[in-house]
Order: C-alpha cells, then sequence, then structure tokens
C-alpha cells in the first residue's frame, strides 16, 4: 500500500476533529472523502500533510510520516491542492510552476515539465507573465492543479478541485484529472462536495460524519444506492 | 540653486542610508509581521567589528567582508536561537525579543569598545568630487555602493531559485510549505541578509556621524520613516521612501520662510510631519498594498 492511514485522530486545539480513521491507498488508484460540511474531509488532507496536530498514524510507502514537518512530507513526492488553491498570486503564472517544483534539481526536467502543464492547460501558456491573483477562478485551480504536478508528485490530494467553477469548466478539470491518472499513473485522493463528480471519477469512496468514516465500498455501489444518496450526499 | 543641487545630492547619499535600513526593517517584517526595532544597533554592532578587524590590522575592504561575513551569520543566529522559539508567541514577546536584543547590543558595545565617540575611515576619502563642491567623494561612494547593492539585492530575489523561494515563503508561508520550500530556513536567511545589508550601511555612515554605540539611532528612525512612507509591503518603495526621506531632510532648512524660523533642529520633526500627512491619506504606504484578511 502507497498510503495507509490507521486509527487517526486530529485536533484543533481542544477540538477533537476527526476520530480513529482507517483507509488506505494504493499507487495510482483515485479515492475520494464525501459527506457533509464539517464532517472532517478537509482534515484528513491536512493530517497526511501534516498540517495539523495528529495521534494514530499515517504511513507513505510504509515509513511513518505523521509528526513530520509538512515540507518534508511534500519531499516524499505527495502534492497538496488545498482549499483557497495553494497557489502564490502575487508572482506570476510561470513563477508559480517554478515553485512547484522548488523540491528538484533537474532543470531540464522542469523545463520539460513546465511545458507538459501547458500541453494540458493552453491557457496557463497564454497567460504565463501574467500574475496569478489576475486569473479567473477557473484558471487559477488549473494552475493550482499544474503547480501541484510540477512537484511531479505520486499522490495528489485534491481537496474541493470543483468549488466555485462554472458547470462546463469543472468537466474540463475532471476529465484532465483522468488523463492525468491514466497517462502518469498518480494517485488522487479526492475530497468533494460535488459526490456525483467524484463518484464518477474515482473507484473507492469514504463516506465521512462527524469525523468518522460511517461507510465506504466501491464508487459505483454508492452512486447506486438511492437510500445512501439521500442521507448523506444530497442528491 | 547651486546650494539646492548640493543639498539634494547630499540628501540622496545619507538617503541611501536610510533606504538601506528600510529595506532591511521591510525584509524582516515580511517574514515575521514585525518591525526589528534592534536594526539599528545591530548595524553599529557591525560597524565596531568591522573597526575592531581595521584595529587587528585589516586593510579596509577584507574588514568590511569580514563586518558583512559575520553579521550574515549573526543574523542568521539570532532568528535561529531568539526568534524561532517564540515566532507563535504574543506580539508583546516579540516586542521584548527587540528590545533585550536592542540592549543587548548597545550596552554589549559600550562594554566591549567604550562609549567614547571614535573615527571610522571612508575607502572614498572627503575629496571635492570632480573638483567642484556639490558633493565630496564619500558622498559618491555612499551612493555608488548602495546603488550596487540594491542592484545585486534585485538580480537576486528577481532571478535566482533560492530569491523566488524566498518571496514566496515570506508572502504565502503554507502554501510555501505545500510546495517543499524550508520556510523556517528562510526566514532565517531573510535575517542574514538584514543584518548585512545593515552593516553595509553602518560602515557607510559612520565616517559622517562618528562610530559610537547610540550612532544609530537618529538613523533608524529616518529608515523607519523611509518604511512606512514607501509600504512595510513593498521593498522598492521602502527603497524609495529612504531616499526620500534623505532629500526632504535636506531640502527642509532651504524653504523660505519655515526653513530659517524651524532651522536645522527641527528638521527630523519636519520629515516626520509630513510622512503623519502621507500617512494620513495612505495608510499603507505610498506603495504598500492593504492588507485584506478573509474571515
Amino acid at each position: 500500500m502507497m498510503l495507509e492511514v490507521d486509527g487517526l485522530d486530529a485536533y484543533y486545539g481542544e477540538y477533537q476533529a476527526l476520530d480513529k480513521i482507517s483507509f488506505d491507498l494504493d499507487a495510482g488508484q483515485i479515492r475520494t472523502l464525501l459527506g457533509a460540511n464539517g464532517a472532517g474531509k478537509t482534515t484528513v488532507l491536512r493530517a497526511i500533510t501534516g498540517m495539523v496536530r495528529t495521534a494514530g498514524e499515517i504511513r507513505f510507502d510504509g515509513k511513518r510520516i505523521s509528526g513530520r514537518a509538512t515540507e518534508d512530507i511534500v519531499r516524499l513526492g505527495i502534492a497538496h491542492v488545498p482549499e483557497g488553491r495553494g497557489t502564490f498570486p502575487r508572482v506570476t503564472v510561470e513563477e508559480n510552476l517554478q515553485l512547484g517544483a522548488m523540491t528538484r534539481r533537474d532543470r531540464a526536467a522542469i523545463a520539460a515539465d513546465i511545458d507538459r502543464v501547458y500541453a494540458h492547460f493552453p491557457r496557463l501558456k497564454e497567460r504565463r507573465t501574467q500574475q496569478a491573483g489576475t486569473l479567473s477562478g477557473g484558471e487559477q485551480q488549473m494552475l493550482a492543479v499544474g503547480r501541484a504536478l510540477m512537484l511531479a508528485p505520486r499522490l495528489m490530494l485534491l481537496d474541493e478541485p470543483s468549488f466555485g467553477l462554472a458547470p462546463l469548466i469543472v468537466a474540463e478539470l475532471f476529465a484532465i484529472l483522468r488523463r492525468l491518472n491514466e497517462e502518469t499513473g498518480v494517485a488522487m485522493l479526492i475530497v468533494e462536495q460535488n459526490a456525483a463528480l467524484a463518484l464518477e471519477l474515482a473507484e473507492h469512496a469514504y463516506l465521512l460524519e462527524t469525523g468518522r468514516i460511517v461507510m465506504d465500498g466501491p464508487a459505483a455501489d454508492i452512486g447506486a444506492d438511492e437510500s445512501i444518496r439521500r442521507a448523506y450526499l444530497g442528491y | 540653486m547651486e546650494l539646492l543641487l548640493q543639498q539634494i545630492l547630499a540628501g540622496l547619499a545619507t538617503g541611501a542610508i536610510y533606504a538601506c535600513m528600510a529595506l532591511a526593517v521591510v525584509m524582516i517584517y515580511q517574514a515575521i509581521d514585525h518591525l526589528n526595532f534592534a536594526q539599528g544597533e545591530m548595524a553599529m554592532f557591525s560597524t565596531f567589528i568591522a573597526w575592531q578587524a581595521m584595529a587587528w590590522g585589516f586593510p579596509y575592504w577584507l574588514a568590511f567582508l569580514f563586518s558583512v561575513s559575520v553579521s550574515f551569520v549573526g543574523g542568521v543566529l539570532i532568528e535561529r536561537v531568539l526568534f524561532r522559539p517564540i515566532h507563535n508567541a504574543p506580539v508583546l514577546s516579540s516586542l521584548v525579543a527587540f528590545i533585550a536584543l536592542f540592549s543587548i547590543f548597545n550596552s554589549g558595545a559600550g562594554y566591549l569598545w567604550d562609549y567614547t565617540i571614535k573615527t571610522f575611515p571612508s575607502p572614498f576619502g572627503h575629496k571635492p568630487l570632480l573638483g567642484n563642491g556639490l558633493m565630496d567623494t564619500h558622498e559618491a561612494g555612499m551612493i555608488g555602493v548602495t546603488a550596487v547593492l540594491l542592484g545585486l539585492l534585485y538580480l537576486f530575489f528577481r532571478g535566482s531559485r533560492l530569491g523566488l523561494a524566498m518571496r514566496a515563503a515570506a508572502a504565502n508561508p503554507e502554501s510555501a510549505r505545500l510546495v517543499g520550500i524550508r520556510v523556517g530556513w528562510m526566514t532565517a536567511l531573510g535575517w542574514g541578509m538584514a543584518a548585512a545589508i545593515g552593516a553595509v550601511a553602518g560602515m557607510l555612515i559612520a565616517p559622517v556621524v562618528f562610530l559610537e554605540p547610540n550612532m544609530m539611532l537618529g538613523v533608524l528612525l529616518y529608515g523607519f520613516a523611509g518604511a512606512v512612507l514607501g509600504g512595510l509591503t513593498s521593498p522598492g518603495g521602502a527603497v524609495l521612501g529612504g531616499f526620500a526621506v534623505g532629500v526632504i531632510e535636506n531640502l527642509v532648512p532651504l524653504v523660505p520662510y519655515i526653513g530659517p524660523a524651524f532651522g536645522r533642529e527641527l528638521k527630523l520633526t519636519f520629515a516626520l510631519v509630513l510622512i503623519v500627512v502621507v500617512l494620513m491619506f495612505r495608510p499603507s504606504g505610498l506603495f504598500g498594498r492593504s492588507v485584506v484578511s478573509r474571515v
């Protein structure tokens, strides 16, 4: 298993946001975490990259990563696209992509990867010298994904990639995510409000409620079960 | 007319020093959101280190390099040892740490080198530049060295990966961690660079104000003024602000009616009043950006 989460608790000060969460994800897989607002989906991603206080264990390639600093976890090949996108609004699009490759030394490969990101997202190439903060919401989300790709990640953590985007842009973005997964084999853990969309992309889904995993199963089964959909997914 | 030009050039020369101090203050402010009240005392201490090196027999430029290097390492150490452990502490804890740093350097210098005024040499001499009375060679040297320093910093921050990483770490620390940048070390590096810039400023102004433990008090005030005028969120603005304060300071005594009445004694007051007026209309400085936080 590439990622193993074992009995994970997470805390914001005194408040416990996650309660004994366990799940795993293997290389090349796409899995999704679903649930209502406040269920703890974002916290799971933040726990993996060491951005909240946790108890329990998280392993990557069999090695314990919980308790380590965010920048060290990222260097193992885990790219986190957080809520609010995690881009750098005051520098240019191209500098954002260079920042994404900050852990790498191979200049030629970095230049090739920047071209590859531009091939996936031609709009970014048109705006390469523009400050990232001046992009539209959809372009910024594409930049966030592009920035994450520059890490040459083995696992991508995506927090609400569809948030605030027009339906057409969302469809385009999810098509690109699927293509990236097929072409590069990068694994993805996706948190989504838009459950229907996430269930289409992912092969396996976990349902969170108030900090616990209450159900999990193949995405197709969960999407097909009307009572689950009504109870947890609201559609 | 010649007097006016002379005062403007003299203002640019001292303004160069204010610009360096303003830039040093802004670099640390960008990284940790606090004003380093001890920046001037650090620069003064660096100048004493150069003085000591010369007393040991180092030639000027070797002493200069020695002081800049020691200051850089010292700045990094101050961040690692003193400010790293309290980076999440309340504002007042940081304030106390800055005051402690201020008095450690001030009384440390007094203890090691005593409080008597010392002369500090200028590598440029004090001859009239180009044979006319507009400017002397040391003033030209202050402007020249500052220009080279600012140019190098500009190239570093705009053109190098490390410079880009430092900018990113200061502007968006959480995003910077997510691309694997070691934000803590970037902050320490910023401290080291600020200390080194201060050392250059101290060594350039020392031949003018003479070397003693309190020599940077006024200079740092002008540096703060320049930084606030240009904008604490804008390094380029802070540099321009520093130059502007230097020129304004020198022009005040020339203003008809007001100048002779206030004389040289109140030029600092006049400069600060002007800045207050600017801030009434542009609270984040001429080139600064107001910080909007999402709630």
